[in-house]
């Protein structure tokens, strides 16, 4: 599909070509309502279809490690300190002590004040745009409500990037986008990526939080998809982990499905990152085979996909280490961040 | 490694105690057959799983008398809520012995183990669960107040759901106060033999369910037995037919559930990615054996290539393989006859310059495998969009507007099944109002339940299984007082003083028990 018309446009101009004029409320909504819905029974019956493959011994140990090297390992608490995300960062750096030839996570995710800490942390380990190392995502735009002018959630962004962020996680304003002004959203989007640009002229990784809790339908959830994309979104990420429910399967799938139609209109690969709720192997493995059976497997890796968890580690490591021994170990022998 | 090549993952046999050969289950015990006995296979690999008995006349006479004999002695006597009793114990057991009987299926069936698991198998459980509920409640079951059982039924099912079919019929004709004959279809009876070792674990009395083994002559010696009350069968329309015609002028009571070409309707407002799955659920679902499948998709013209894009993506992730794999969506065709008559009607379609496409899937060396196909360009004169293939063979065709998706749904000499996708409710009722077709689906297809009625219209046959409908096809209304029936009604007062007697004698250790 790389020989679409379409490909050709900068993101700006292509989406504007997809919304046939300006991005106001009007024609957004008229785009957004133009996609086909979504059936809510046939939604998640495909996804518990997808939740029962029985992925054993080779394809398990596979899974494993590539879970881990998908993690987003996450504070984000009121009561973060440097020393916490020191710690954080090592555990990323090495998850199991025991074994050190355990694959590194794909990166760090904290609050924006913590993104000097965890770069000083991460030294010479710090990926910065690169592939091989760790890499330090930052929420931002007055994470996890959002609800703060657009000039604060801007600075909000550009003192992460300066900082050394190398992935921006931001939050759309979700009662804006219930309320309908879809104008105002994109808009939004748009402006973050353009604080996302560095002094030197590259652009930290995009990743927009949709919060599909606070959306509530399946159909909010793919026209806030559609939406972030169009806007110009690396990644489009489910929750903040703030709101119940967080990520589900259904819902990522929705979204994985979004993804995938754009790429068949553009070409164009979006990253997808469920985050709040995967805590055990077996439910990150559901979410393995749903993303290799919707839009295929060159999406199992950390450009486009990304777990944001912070127990799901210990649990992935626990079994990881029962596939190496032979028998079950406890939570005394998976270190704590 | 590509992630995608899921590593092996086999069911064990290991529960499976399986004995190299099996009687016919006649009053209560297995018994050796008197016709000559053949082998049930299974079709993924064509290894003999174990011999079957054959049943002959006096097979089927002994079956039809011990069906009799406790009809009269002992099944019509007891009240519903004791027939109820042992529908549950059977329900249970069905739930206890699940692993093993899906295992048993598939192996004998060729369907993949998660559709045995997770479908046909607590199907089987539910069915019986449902009617088990209804046996003491048969005044409200439409027929009018204290209806009668009609005595032995004759029943002669099919091979596409062999232990579910077995549930649908045996479960109302039990609740109802019938005893049964059974007849499980020859490729496939070595799970309705094991549902008779769970009859026997259920300690129902003997010759309430007999099941008799054998091909297509012991069915029609069965269904023509001067000693059967009722008639129940399905399978295909040509058997249906001359079912129909052998019983024809006898006071036998039939119904009938045979072929179908269901039309799954795709509207341009559909909810895509759903419809998709379910186009993909209405035919490839049990590798498209099943009466009711979506086997011509109607799609709006609009959006017709890119359903089709979608829709093959899609075909490209389903595994096909070895039938036990618990990551197997499409198992073996169930035998080489089946296999023959699916690539015959497809080679039709081709010659018919309807264009095919099939899944790019490896096929086994041993067994009977069709890749998942489908067809475009397929006209309504077309034989493959008018022959029911039963196959995972689907027929693509489009329409402009409402009335001619409903038009070109209704042209079908069957009228068993079809399935609307749309987001507008207005539409979706409208349109089911219009379709003649017993079971219409609304953004969903394949769907079953024993609380709904299933059933065809026109040669899709008639009477309706499952729901409180499913229960008219094996009562019918109390005999009143008249002349006609006078000595009926001091039958019926003999066995009612009789039933008095005995709840009498429980009550009264009843309220010792209270003591």
């Amino acid at each position: 599909m790389t020989n679409s018309p379409l490909a050709t446009y900068q993101p700006d101009q292509r989406a504007l070509a997809l919304i046939g004029g300006e991005a106001t409320d009007a024609n957004l909504r008229r785009y957004l309502h133009g996609i086909p819905g979504i059936d809510a029974v046939g939604l998640e019956a495909r996804a518990f279809d997808l939740g029962t493959r029985s992925i054993k011994t080779s394809s398990k140990r596979w899974a494993i490690d590539t879970i881990i090297g998908l993690i987003d390992l996450t504070t984000l608490e009121g009561a973060d300190t440097p020393g916490k995300v020191r710690s954080l960062v090592a555990k990323a750096l090495m998850p199991d002590p025991g074994d050190p030839g355990t694959p590194r996570v794909a990166a760090v995710c904290v609050y924006g004040d913590m993104v000097g800490s965890a770069v000083t942390a991460l030294g010479s380990a710090h990926a910065a745009g690169g592939t091989d190392g760790v890499t330090v995502a930052a929420v931002a735009t007055a994470f996890p409500s959002g609800r703060a002018s657009l000039a604060i959630k801007l600075a909000d962004v550009r003192d992460a990037v300066a900082a050394g962020a190398d992935e921006i996680d931001m939050v759309i304003d979700r009662g804006a986008f219930l309320a309908g002004r879809f104008g105002q959203v994109y808009d939004e989007i748009v402006a973050v990526k353009e604080a996302c640009r560095r002094a030197d002229g590259s652009m930290a990784h995009l990743k927009v939080i949709l919060e599909t809790g606070e959306l509530n339908t399946y159909d909010n959830v793919r026209r806030a998809s559609w939406l972030a994309i169009l806007a110009g979104g690396d990644f489009i990420k489910t929750s903040t982990g703030k709101v119940a429910p967080a990520a589900t399967l259904p819902v990522t799938l929705s979204m994985l499905e979004v993804v995938r139609d754009w790429h068949r209109l553009t070409g164009v690969r979006i990253g997808v990152k469920p985050a709040g709720g995967i805590r055990t192997s077996k439910d990150a493995i559901k979410y393995l085979v749903t993303v290799a059976e919707t839009v295929g497997e060159e999406w199992l890796s950390p450009r486009l996909f990304r777990f944001g968890a912070s127990s799901l580690l210990n649990d992935v490591l626990l079994q990881r280490q029962k596939m190496t021994t032979g028998h079950y170990s406890g939570p005394d022998y998976v270190t704590i961040d | 490694m590509k992630f995608l090549d899921y590593a092996p993952a086999p069911e064990s046999k290991a529960l499976l105690g399986l004995k190299s050969d099996y009687g016919l289950f006649i009053n209560g015990a297995f018994i050796a057959g008197r016709g000559t006995p053949f082998q049930t296979i299974n079709p993924a690999t064509e290894q003999q799983i174990a011999m079957i008995a054959t049943a002959n006349e006096a097979d089927v006479d002994a079956a039809v008398s011990a069906a009799r004999h406790a009809y009269d002695g002992v099944w019509s006597r007891l009240s519903g809520s004791d027939r109820g009793k042992y529908l549950f114990r059977i329900a249970r057991l069905v739930q206890e012995r699940a692993r093993e009987l899906a295992v048993a299926e598939t192996l004998d069936n060729g369907k993949p183990i998660k559709e045995t698991r997770d479908v046909d198998i607590p199907l089987v459980a539910a069915w019986f669960f449902y009617y088990a509920g209804w046996a003491d409640k048969l005044d409200h079951a439409g027929v009018g107040p204290s209806p009668a059982s009609l005595g032995v039924a004759a029943q002669v099912i099919p091979w596409n759901f062999p232990l579910m079919m077995l549930a649908w019929k045996i479960a109302p004709a039990l609740a109802a106060g019938n005893t049964v004959v059974l007849k499980p279809a020859e490729t496939t009876s070595l799970t309705a033999l094991l549902f008779a070792e769970i009859l026997q674990q259920a300690d129902l009395p003997a010759g309430v369910v007999n099941i008799i083994t054998g091909d297509g002559s012991t069915g029609a010696t069965l269904v023509n037995h001067p000693g059967v009350n009722k008639v129940a069968f399905t399978g295909s329309t040509s058997v249906g037919r001359s079912v129909a015609r052998s019983i024809a002028g006898t006071d036998k009571k039939l119904s009938l559930e045979l072929g179908g070409k269901g039309a799954n309707i795709v509207f341009d407002d559909a909810p895509i990615d759903q419809a998709v799955e379910g186009i993909v659920r209405g035919i490839f679902f049990n590798q498209g054996h099943v009466c009711c499948a979506g086997s011509r998709l109607l799609v709006q013209e609009s959006i017709h290539d890119d359903v089709i894009d979608r829709l093959k993506r899609r075909m490209q992730t389903l595994r096909l393989g070895d039938p036990l794999d618990k990551n197997t969506d499409i198992g073996a065709i169930n035998s080489a006859e089946q296999l023959a008559r699916i690539r015959e009607l497809s080679d039709l379609g081709e010659q018919e310059g309807a264009e095919r496409w099939s899944a790019d899937c490896e096929i086994p060396p041993n067994g009977f495998w069709f890749s998942p196909t489908i067809f475009t360009n397929v006209s309504t004169s077309h034989r493959i969009a008018r022959d029911e293939i039963f196959g995972p063979v689907l027929s693509v065709l489009t329409f402009r507007t409402p009335a001619e998706a409903v038009a070109k749904a209704n042209n079908t000499p069957y009228g068993l099944s079809a399935g609307i996708w749309s987001d507008k409710g207005s539409r979706i009722l409208a349109v089911a109002d219009k379709l003649r077709a017993g079971v219409v689906w609304a953004n969903t297809f394949n769907q079953f339940d024993p609380s709904s009625p299933f059933g065809g219209y026109k040669e899709s046959g008639y009477g309706r299984e499952g729901g409180r409908h499913g229960l008219a096809a094996y009562l019918k209304p109390a005999v009143r007082s008249g002349s006609r029936s006078i000595a009926a009604a001091n039958q019926q007062t003999s066995s009612v003083s009789k039933k008095t007697a005995s709840v009498g004698k429980k009550s009264a250790s009843a309220e010792k028990a209270a003591k």
